[in-house]
């Protein structure tokens, strides 16, 4: 670095952001350098605090950093140049909004003087960026990086996490400046409410004595909160049936016998219909999602609210909470088991024994199960199940969207938590091997395995480059059943088995050969190539692809087009419809209810 | 669906507005007017957006304007509570003839001149919405050549302020 020898706080923009993301405590950017951002990359270069990680697309980038974040719970960050640099990150800023992923992107643009202008690479990233991330910045003045990236970081990473965008000009970057790391952060109007009203957290504890039929209804923001020691005190607590939303996958341990698993579109019988027939769902850190609530007039008709979230807008957005408790989940999780305490030691105890006696009779009579299909040698689910085995609890599974989501949220026993990653709310395709890729550096110690599909494999499986050439091992199972799979399953189900547009080509048939073939592109892009066609050799080529960790694996495993995903609510109809697999509707025992 | 009168105070930097009204659209809101204006602090300005929205749909777009990292504070103005004022300029034909009909006019509605000439008279009123409406109603068959209207201002009566000490209180800060 070309320090002043008289001022070592003289420095260019690029630098003093370069010092500022030291100072922040940044190990690991992701990015692509181009003309705007280039400034940067100098010093960048220097730093042996920061390592840049070259990704080979921006959406790359952006995914690594979600991924990074959701396993370290730290700040992710990416990094692009202006105009498509910028847009190419779009797609993860989205995603990282929609999950409260805490991301800080920071993007070149055009000299100040050129913006606006129509410029060469010019793209109002701000203004396109503007709903869908926590806040954004565009910075004027070089002697305002060092604020604007604290700023950005503290935004990202407190209150409800999210994705925050700092966009500098390239003049702002060459120009002469000098770094002072701010000693507070200055933002007047953003006052994150952690600490939950005592008042609403007795009534809450009051409410929850007088419950028969209670829920813990848990979301991703035990995870962002670091709660899931006081989630598993006050469940204990309690005794009330726990279900875990797809963003809480691991926020409680599978094994534990009052854990009813996933509710939802695709959640088991038990789990969703807990949620219909309580009397009062006590909701942590959920937002009462659409694929969670299937047609919102009939979900959980009889129930009580309980609400507690960390973003004052999430509470009654689309369920009236009667008792609604704005804070961070540890506190309030902490507080009423406090006040919970309390009323229990008063004598006011509460009796679930006929609760867990109808619940366990829909556990019993409609487990989670998968059968066989008719075509192709290997289930998916079975791939999937066994691969959860072999890993273990201490592995992270890291998902696409679509079918293979579905069933490695069903079938994969998570135990602990940030070992489940995958896109929930945006249902990004292509999340699973960039996002896999920054988890692994995060957590360089632990196995990570992408689960992805053949569709979202092809939209962003460049990044094994550059896990290939970066040294970051992780573990790809494709399960590749030759189609879009969940759109197929709609046209199965819902447009007479008319499958437009949705065959890919990428098994092998008597007429056909794959393309592409996933074998020759992993070891063309560096990685060790498996492919797997019957249920005898699963075991062995997993524990083969577990073996391997001087290079990224991947895995192809090929599986039948027909296996579907169940149960299901069909879209935009009540959680009572609920078929436990195609056509079978359970029957549930009314005077139960 | 009914008629509120939103003050927000917002810090005074590029951009907040456009982040306002897109929060608006968005979401799926009309906004009926938006003034915007420095306030007494050169750190903040203030907006009074006046939306036309049931109750429940409002406080989910207030708790998402709180959600602005750049909005201070917001205040929902009761209407029979708070003074509220537009400004209007408004060009009307005016014939010789016609000429004493709108100077009439214009002093029943406290209006003033501020331009004349051989065929018309611009004419500037402040008012509440209701009276100004009002006006032009009467100014119509007159024949408006051109109309100019600011969107209302508006600020709670007696002495408690939407900042400092003793403020009023701000809506949707939920429990």
């Amino acid at each position: 670095m070309s320090t002043d020898p008289i001022d070592d706080t003289s420095c260019t923009g690029a630098q003093s952001l370069v010092r500022s993301l030291e100072a922040v405590g940044t190990d690991v950017v992701f990015g692509i350098p181009g003309g705007a951002i280039l400034p940067l990359y100098d010093p960048l270069f220097d730093s042996t605090a920061v390592r840049h990680v070259l990704v080979r697309h921006e959406q790359g980038a952006g995914h690594a950093a979600e991924g990074y974040a959701q396993a370290t719970g730290k700040v992710g960050v990416c990094m692009a140049t202006s105009g498509p640099g910028a847009t190419n990150l779009v797609t993860p800023i989205a995603d990282a909004h929609m999950d409260s992923v805490p991301i800080v992107a920071i993007t070149g643009q055009v000299p100040s003087a050129s913006i606006g202008s129509d410029a060469f690479q010019e793209a109002d990233i701000c203004g396109i960026t503007m709903p869908i991330t926590k806040h954004n910045f565009l910075v004027t003045d070089p002697a305002d990086i060092p604020s604007t990236v604290a700023a950005a970081f503290h935004l990202a990473a407190s209150g409800r996490p999210g994705p925050v965008l700092v966009d500098v000009p390239k003049d702002v970057l060459q120009a002469r400046t000098t770094f002072s790391w701010p000693s507070r952060v200055d933002l007047p109007g953003y006052r994150p409410n952690l600490r939950p009203h005592g008042k609403q957290v007795r009534e809450a504890a009051t409410v929850i004595t007088q419950a028969k039929r209670p829920v813990l209804y848990v979301g991703g923001g035990v995870l962002k909160a670091h709660a899931c020691a006081e989630l598993a005190q006050l469940a204990e607590l309690t005794g009330a049936p726990v279900v875990t939303t797809l963003m809480a996958r691991g926020a409680f341990p599978d094994s534990h016998p009052q854990n009813l698993k996933m509710p939802g579109m695709h959640g088991n019988v038990a789990a969703v219909t807990a949620l219909q027939r309580s009397d009062l769902l006590i909701c942590l850190g959920a937002r009462f999602d659409d694929r969670v609530t299937g047609k919102l007039s009939t979900f959980a008709p009889g129930a009580k609210v309980i609400h507690a979230d960390i973003d004052p807008a999430e509470i009654s957005k689309n369920r009236l909470a009667d008792v609604p408790i704005v804070g961070d989940c540890k506190e309030t999780i902490a507080a009423l088991y406090d006040a919970l305490a309390a009323e229990f030691a008063a004598g006011r105890k509460l009796d679930l024994t006929a609760w867990w006696r109808q619940l366990d009779g829909y556990r019993e009579t409609y487990p989670l199960g998968y059968e066989w299909p008719d075509d192709g040698e290997l289930a998916p689910q079975y791939v999937i199940e066994r691969l959860g085995a072999i890993a273990g609890p201490d592995a992270l599974y890291v998902a696409g969207v679509g079918q293979h989501q579905m069933w490695a949220a069903q079938f994969i026993s998570y135990e602990k938590p940030y070992t489940w990653l995958n896109s929930g709310g945006l249902g990004t395709m292509g999340y699973a091997v960039p996002a896999a890729m920054g988890a692994k550096v995060g957590r360089p110690e632990a196995t990570v395995w992408a689960i992805d599909g053949d569709g979202c494999f092809q939209m962003t499986n460049q990044e094994l480059a550059t896990c290939a050439i970066e040294g970051i091992p992780i573990k790809v199972a494709i399960i590749n059943n030759g189609n879009l799979g969940m759109v197929r399953q709609w046209q199965t189900l819902f447009y007479d088995g008319r499958y437009s547009n949705t065959g890919l080509g990428t098994l092998q048939t008597e007429q056909t050969r794959r393309i592409p073939d996933f074998l020759l592109l992993a070891e063309a892009l560096g990685c060790v190539g498996l492919r797997c066609e019957t249920k005898a050799d699963v075991d062995m080529t997993i524990e083969k692809a577990m073996a391997v960790n001087d290079a990224p694996v991947v895995v192809d495993f090929c599986v039948g087009q027909d296996a579907q995903v169940w149960p299901m609510v069909p879209a935009g109809t009540s959680n009572d419809e609920i078929l436990a697999a195609r056509d079978v509707r359970p029957e549930f025992d009314e005077s139960q209810v | 669906m009914s008629r509120h009168t939103l003050s927000v105070l917002v810090e005074n930097k590029p951009g907040v507005l456009a982040r306002v009204s897109a929060l608006f659209s968005r979401r799926g809101f009309n906004i009926d007017s938006l003034a915007v204006g420095p306030t007494e602090n050169a750190d903040l300005s203030r907006m009074t957006i006046v939306v036309n929205v049931a109750a429940q749909p409002l406080e989910q777009v207030t708790k998402q304007l709180n959600k602005l990292i750049n909005v201070i504070k917001i205040v929902e103005l009761d209407d029979d509570a708070a003074v509220q004022r537009e400004l209007l300029l408004v060009k009307v034909a005016a014939s010789l003839a016609d000429r004493t009909v709108v100077l009439q006019t214009a002093e029943l509605f406290r209006a003033r001149v501020v331009d004349v000439n051989a065929e018309s008279v611009t004419l500037e009123a402040t008012g509440a919405p209701a009276k100004l409406e009002a006006l032009l109603e009467v100014l119509t068959p007159l024949g408006i050549k051109e109309m100019a209207q600011s969107g209302v201002v508006a600020m709670a009566r007696g002495p408690r302020s939407i900042a400092g000490a003793g403020s009023l209180r701000a809506v949707d800060r939920a429990s």
